[in-house]
């Protein structure tokens, strides 16, 4: 069905078609609306989900980590401030092993306060063993959120998926959405670890130098293998509903000899500042990265790299674009935009491209213009 | 009676809503306070009315910080100024999600612990910052964004948590009694130690009555006996006389429900829970004035 | 690309005035993003949402620099606003106004909003609702169908006096 929703109501939507049998989680700015549909569905009757309405993101996360481990689906959501007062629990929730969902509106950190858009947020969680993927439209919030329950409840991968929305720029914009009947694509969950006093087991025993390793390794394995996963997943999902998705959106890239990286709605208007460059006679063209892990392979070679980041390592860099640098070996030119939702047009991009340094950083706004 | 001081450490540009009795409870009590004062305030509606940076409609320094963490930041502060010999009054001023929610953990530690500062929760009864959701001080059948059919709980009893930790001095108070707030600031801030105050904060959009009516709600609050002034000194309790007067001839519940639309169409079994909160509060504070309990 | 920026005042509606909008368009078959623009502003502060229809799917997210269409839900902000900033060549206004003003020489349009909702009794919580008439107006400048408007009006709002007042708008436009 065609309707309109914001990306908070789109992630809603999804979760109630998922059906989770426990839903914990705290309200956010810019992530509220979507605790907020969640109690109404639950009030209405129309999610019939045991819904907790925890007193603080620690808890909810850890609600989520003890619900999953009976076995059952879990799902949360959060934002900046959030995702970090849950970290402990995030790391936890991977390590056990366990395939929660979680919606993250990307949302700045504090001090200053500050409620926009920023990739920081859950890049600082990168590290953790979630996986996380990053989405350009509202649409796509619905589509990525219902394919994370099935990606995360895998046998083959079995652990959490964080789905990333940029705060306000989608979180509250209405676009169309098209809803999905979604049948039998999420399988009935099954979780091999589950709790069960028939079987007695230890959870989260005290574990030797002799054998923390191999459960860190086994944290990767999964995490390899979810290549593999992700993309059967996104392929059945074209199959049955139409709409296709990669682990990179290529736009115009055949014959780029210029490629702008972004992630998120900067991703998405990176597209129309490569329509304006090729009116120009510029060979432009853009990669969204849409999964930060696992991290894909990006095809850059022989072509200028701009790499946009609407998130900074410090004392390091541009995460997208120090990665690059690692994983392709690019030189790109390392432009930091977008921090706590400063304003990025299609024009500026257009502009970073056209000014493009190899090699160097260029933070927008407070540096002279390139 | 002390004369409340014409010093203004709020300024009038703040972005707070209409009616907003958070902002004039501020104000009180920083009059109250004077300038030699930090104010640690974490996440909450404080934190936005003070204006956006590079501006501040605050004429004191205020420390703003993480929603959970303002009593242990506040810790700090305090054992810092100790250090350097200098008597500066910390109070932490956050709402009730802050403080009987998130950050009761570091509540509980710093009270615990002895700090010297004084704590105040200004109680709208819900996340005024995020939009009106629940919160654990929201009482039983009060409609919020994530309570749609009205809270199935009743309020969490803060002030029997604060008092467990047998503070020299702990307060409740309301803005629609200035007077009666005021000294109770300047009290607490005269005694060495970890001091509370408890001040509800009626809210015009989150309670949904009209914005002119804040005083009243206050009033009503307390002539119903939902709310409770009292004062307990070194473990000694005082109903004050509004109170006083109010547990003599209280005017009924529903006049103090009825103008707020959070309470519209409360099902018999919530506003029995309500009254019966009521009444075990003032009982219990009544045996504590008399010594017997 | 149609791109329409809307001015009003924080709990006037404006935000829900460009939801209908989006919403009626993709009812006419088209693409289309409502974005507001939020502040840590409260209620009464000068707003802006922004509206874009296309017929392909829209990618662009920052804000309308150059409208096609100006919307002043309240002429108040006017006096602290730049409602005209940008503006694209033989770009127009629409104004909750009884009178079309001289905007600059761009073509004025004018419809009493506030009229049409104390008429049609249309006021809640002692505001009068202004984002259901004015699609009516938006319909009558041919920005999208009476039909998609009524339409759209109808899937957020049961009362059918929104659908009165927008019908009323269409009629009572004055350019
Ligand atoms: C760790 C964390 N979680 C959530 C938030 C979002 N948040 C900010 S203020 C607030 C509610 C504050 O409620 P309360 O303490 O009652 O103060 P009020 O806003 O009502 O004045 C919330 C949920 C945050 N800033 N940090
Ligand atoms: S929501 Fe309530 S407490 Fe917050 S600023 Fe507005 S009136 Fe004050
Ligand atoms: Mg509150």
């Amino acid at each position: 069905m065609l309707t309109v929703a914001t990306g908070n109501k789109a992630v809603a939507t999804a979760v109630k078609q998922a059906c989770p049998s426990v839903v914990a989680a705290y309200p956010i700015t810019p992530q509220t609306e979507i605790v907020e549909q969640i109690a109404e569905f639950v009030t209405s009757g129309e999610l019939k989900s045991q819904y907790i309405p925890v007193e603080s993101e620690h808890s909810a996360m850890a609600a989520c980590i003890g619900a999953s481990v009976t076995g059952v689906r879990t799902f949360t959501a959060t934002s900046s401030h959030g995702l970090h007062y849950m970290h402990e629990m995030v790391n936890w929730a991977a390590g056990a092993r366990l395939p929660i969902v979680m919606a993250n509106v990307n949302r700045a950190l504090g001090p200053g306060w500050n409620i926009w858009a920023e990739h920081t947020d859950a890049f600082q969680e990168r590290d953790t063993g979630w996986l996380q993927v990053y989405v350009g439209s509202v649409q796509e919030a619905y589509d990525a959120t219902l394919m994370a329950f099935r990606i995360a409840e895998h046998e083959s991968v079995l652990l959490p998926v964080m789905v990333n929305l940029d705060g306000f720029l989608l979180s509250h914009s209405m676009h169309p959405l098209q809803t999905v009947e979604i049948g039998d694509f999420i399988p009935p969950i099954r979780l091999p670890h589950a709790i069960d006093t028939a079987h007695p087991m230890g959870y989260g025993t005290l574990t030797g130098p002799d054998q923390y390793f191999r459960l860190r390794w086994d944290i990767e394995r999964s995490m390899r293998d979810s290549v593999g996963v992700i993309r059967e997943t996104e392929r059945e999902f074209a199959k049955r509903f139409g709409r296709r998705y990669d682990a990179v959106e290529e736009y115009r890239c055949e014959d780029a000899e210029v490629v702008v990286v972004a992630m998120g709605t900067l991703g998405k208007e990176a597209e129309v500042a490569v329509d304006l460059l090729r009116e120009e006679g510029v060979p432009a063209g853009s990669m969204r990265i849409r999964w930060l892990r696992p991290f894909p392979r990006l095809d850059l070679s022989g072509r200028d790299v701009v790499a946009i980041d609407r998130d900074y390592s410090f004392g390091f860099g541009g995460v997208i674009a120090r990665s690059l640098a690692a994983t392709e070996g690019a030189k790109p030119f390392s432009v930091i935009a977008g921090l706590g939702g400063q304003e990025v047009t299609y024009d500026d991009i257009a502009g970073f491209v056209r000014s493009r340094r190899p090699g160097e950083e260029y933070w927008f706004g407070v540096m002279p213009d390139v | 009676m002390t004369d409340i001081p014409r010093e203004e450490y709020i300024l009038k540009c703040t972005s707070a809503c209409a009616g907003c009795s958070d902002s004039l409870t501020l104000r009180y009590v920083l009059k109250a306070a004077g300038p030699e004062t930090v104010l640690v305030v974490p996440a909450c509606c404080t934190s936005v009315i003070q204006g956006i940076y590079p501006n501040t409609a605050m004429n004191i320094p205020v420390y703003n910080v993480a929603f959970a963490a303002a009593a242990a930041c506040a810790s700090g502060m305090s054992a810092a100024f100790q250090a350097a010999g200098r008597k500066t009054n910390v109070i932490v001023y956050a709402g009730d999600g802050g403080t009987v929610d998130i950050g009761i953990q570091a509540l509980s530690g710093a009270f615990e612990r002895g700090t010297d500062f004084l704590y105040i929760c200004y109680d709208n009864e819900a996340y005024g910052n995020t939009g009106m959701q629940r919160s654990g001080a929201t009482p039983a059948g009060a409609r919020t964004t994530t309570t749609p059919g009205g809270k199935a709980q009743t309020k969490k009893d803060l002030d029997a948590i604060v008092a467990a930790h047998n503070p020299p001095y702990m307060a409740t108070a309301c803005a629609s009694y200035p007077k009666d707030l005021f000294s109770k600031v300047q009290k607490a801030l005269s005694i060495r130690g970890p001091k509370f105050i408890h001040v509800l904060s009626p809210c015009p959009p989150g309670w949904r009555y009209s914005s002119e009516k804040s005083v009243e709600m206050g009033k009503l609050a307390v002539r119903s006996g939902m709310w409770i002034l009292y004062e307990r000194e070194f473990g000694k309790v005082t109903i004050n006389r509004p109170s006083k007067a109010a547990m003599i001839r209280p005017v009924p519940i529903e006049e103090y429900l009825e103008p707020q639309g959070r309470f519209k169409g409360i099902s018999p079994e919530a506003l029995a829970m309500l009254r019966s909160v009521a009444e075990r509060n003032a009982e219990r504070l009544k045996r504590e004035e008399e010594g017997i309990c | 690309m149609y791109e329409v920026r809307i001015h009003s005042r924080g709990g006037q509606g404006g935000v829900t005035a460009a939801r209908l909008l989006a919403l009626a368009a993709i009812r006419d078959g088209k693409y289309a993003t409502a974005c507001p623009f939020y502040g840590a502003e409260r209620r009464g502060a000068p707003v802006v949402s922004y509206v874009r229809i296309d017929d392909r799917p829209i990618r662009v997210y920052s804000q309308i620099r150059h409208p096609d269409l100006v919307l002043v839900l309240d002429p108040s902000v006017m006096d602290v606003v730049d409602v005209l900033s940008g503006m694209k060549p033989g770009g127009r206004v629409l104004m909750n106004a009884g009178e079309p003003r001289e905007m600059k020489g761009f073509p004025t349009c004018a419809v009493d909003l506030t009229g049409i909702a104390l008429r049609e009794n249309l006021v809640v919580a002692g505001s009068p609702i202004l984002n259901t008439p004015v699609l009516g107006a938006l319909a009558k400048m041919g920005v999208i169908t009476l039909e998609s408007a009524k339409m759209a009006i109808q899937e957020m709002f049961s009362d059918m006096r929104n659908v009165a007042a927008a019908e009323a708008a269409y009629r009572e436009l004055v350019a």
